[in-house]
């Protein structure tokens, strides 16, 4: 038995210590919006975070994430209302939407770490995330509109 | 007359093995029984659990999915594997039956309750320090609070004449200063407590003090870095590699927090060094290991960061704008920048490799041993992981992620034989499952 948070939830997961954590997400806890698409870490589809920064749970063995807090894109914001969420709605940036939770995910850890992100920034941050659609230019608009949003929120407060 | 000097030699021969005969015999001390056991106040057994995790006794005395403390955990030693011993009270496979006298005798003089030389897998040389009390502390824990488990012993495997107990003495008499922690008059009372514990209980030195042929630690290279399980304990001298230099604030908060911003995390055997003991130390001795490390590596006064490396390191992170012809470079954006990537600071929770010191040691492994197999919740800091690459990459990717980042970030030679290095360390972890 392993344990660890989901969504603020404890869960334990009776599965062997060198399952992935995605595995466990997806067929144990049945939580589907994290996708799997290399299986290798390669392409950040299954991203999600661990303990607050995002990781790709295609690759992450259940022993490495024993006792931490993960947060899946269903658990991001309870309102689907993450900054990053709404400015992926307001410039409707998923095509096909495969990727996209991996996307949103990278992206809210990276506001977090990098507030104010430049350009290259992003670019940086987010080549790990692949979209066979090609959605990029709007996803880097998506994360400088979240950014901007969350510099409103915080001069308003 | 050449009679005589061969008499004379074998008599000097006899009279020398008898000498040290007599020299090597110690007595045994007599078994107790569980009521002969004094009642230890809850004050000594609550010193002594956070004494034991200082010292973190459990790592090497439980097996992996073993019960605690209850030994078999392989040691491979370079003469042989060797297996530590079970040291829950229980008085037939444990320790049950060994009197205060018997424990303190062992962690002091490397002797076992039954007059046995103990191998130096056990750090008795370190441990020799310790006070009294501080040991009878730790006795007073194992027999209160550990439980008893019956467990057999695995045998060491030691080619002849190394499983030779007796002929520990010889090796105590070439290398091991006994005795209690000497204060040292110089220097303030937190150095003297910093210094008191890292040669005593926490035993820094077993894995960051090189070795010699017989495997004793060169006291005239005292932490100049070592290997051990094939990762590389840096020096904890003027020669550490760190590119931004330890302060006494950041070995405290390392081992506080698991890592610090500018020196990375502790991986590898330093996880559990970390996690399953040091921490429990009050933040008083943290700081005061802190304050004696910082003299022992000759740190800077105060904790000024040199920014200018950063901003160095910084930018030589900045992803091309133009084809990234490096296959390394490549893959390193691909699966390393989403989390290694900072922007116009480092950011904690971004830690930075062009300042690590496993992309700036002499040799790969730790990295390689990172990329590999990540990091977990039980290693660096508490509750955030690394997802480990062993099925994602091949040798060769690998090594190009290893070669970029050395040739790109740092200012030191190329590492040589990358693939085979990684291939070494995949299969040595391959071997171990």
């Amino acid at each position: 038995m392993i344990k660890l948070k989901i969504n603020g939830r404890d869960v334990s997961v009776d599965a062997d210590a060198d399952t992935p954590l995605l595995w466990a997400i997806r067929d144990d806890i049945g939580l589907t919006g994290t996708k799997f698409g290399c299986g290798i870490g390669m392409c950040g589809a299954c991203t999600v975070h661990v303990g607050g920064r995002a990781t790709r749970s295609c690759i992450t063995p259940l022993s490495a994430v024993a006792g931490t807090s993960v947060t899946t894109i269903e658990g991001l914001d309870e309102t689907d209302s993450h900054p990053v969420q709404k400015a992926w709605r307001e410039l409707r940036v998923p095509q096909c939407g495969y990727c996209q939770p991996g996307q949103i995910m990278q992206a809210a850890a990276l506001l977090k770490d990098i507030p104010n992100p430049s350009d290259d920034d992003i670019d940086a941050v987010m080549t790990g995330n692949l979209c066979r659609c090609m959605t990029y230019i709007r996803i880097r608009n998506a994360v400088h509109r979240a950014a901007s949003a969350n510099r409103e929120t915080s001069s308003n407060d | 007359m050449i009679k005589t000097i061969l008499f004379g030699l074998v008599a000097v021969v006899v009279i020398a093995l008898v000498g040290f005969a007599i020299y090597a015999n110690e007595p045994e001390i007599s078994s107790i029984a569980n009521v002969e056991r004094p009642q230890f106040n809850a004050d000594t057994v609550a010193e002594g659990r956070v004494l034991a995790a200082a010292g973190y006794c459990a790592t090497c005395h439980t097996a992996e999915d073993g019960e605690l403390y209850a030994g078999n955990y392989p040691m491979e030693t370079g003469f042989g594997t060797l297996y530590s011993t079970n040291i829950t009270p229980d008085p037939e496979f444990g320790i049950g039956n060994w009197s205060q006298e018997a424990f303190l005798r062992a962690m002091h003089d490397g002797v076992d309750r039954e007059g046995q030389h103990l191998f130096p897998a056990f750090p008795y040389d370190h441990f020799t320090k310790m006070s009294d009390d501080d040991v009878g502390a730790i006795y007073a824990y194992i027999m209160s609070e550990v439980e008893p488990v019956k467990s057999v012993q695995k045998s060491n495997e030691l080619p002849f004449p190394m499983d030779q107990r007796f002929l520990q003495a010889g090796w105590k008499l070439l290398f091991v200063n006994f005795g209690r922690f000497e204060v040292v008059a110089e220097h303030s009372a937190e150095w003297n407590r910093g210094a008191y514990l890292v040669e005593g209980v926490t035993h820094c030195g077993a894995c960051h003090t090189p070795r010699n042929a017989l495997g004793a630690e060169k006291k005239n290279e005292q932490f100049a870095g070592a290997t051990i399980d094939q990762w590389i304990a840096p020096a904890l001298t003027a020669e550490n590699v760190s590119a931004i230099r330890w302060t006494a604030s950041e070995f405290s908060n390392f081992l506080k927090n698991g890592g610090t911003r500018n020196h990375g995390i502790a991986a590898g055997p330093m996880g559990p060094v970390v996690h399953a003991g040091l921490r429990q130390l009050p933040d008083s001795d943290l700081d005061a290991i802190g304050i004696y490390l910082a003299d022992k590596i000759d740190a800077p006064a105060g904790d000024e960061v040199n920014s200018e490396i950063i901003a160095t390191s910084l930018a030589k992170g900045k992803p091309q704008k133009n084809y990234r012809w490096d296959q390394g470079e490549r893959l390193y954006a691909t699966a390393c920048a989403s989390c290694h990537y900072n922007g116009a600071q480092i950011e904690p929770s971004r830690p930075d490799l062009g300042i690590n010191s496993s992309t700036r040691l002499a040799a790969p492994d730790n990295l390689v041993h990172v990329i590999l197999d990540g990091v977990g919740n039980e290693d660096g800091i508490a509750g955030v992981v690394m997802p480990g690459f062993r099925n994602a990459f091949n040798d060769e990717e690998v090594a190009a992620i290893a070669a970029y980042l050395r040739s790109s970030r740092t200012d030191k030679v190329a590492w040589t034989d990358l693939s085979g290095k990684v291939a070494e360390i995949r299969a040595m972890h391959t071997a171990a499952q």
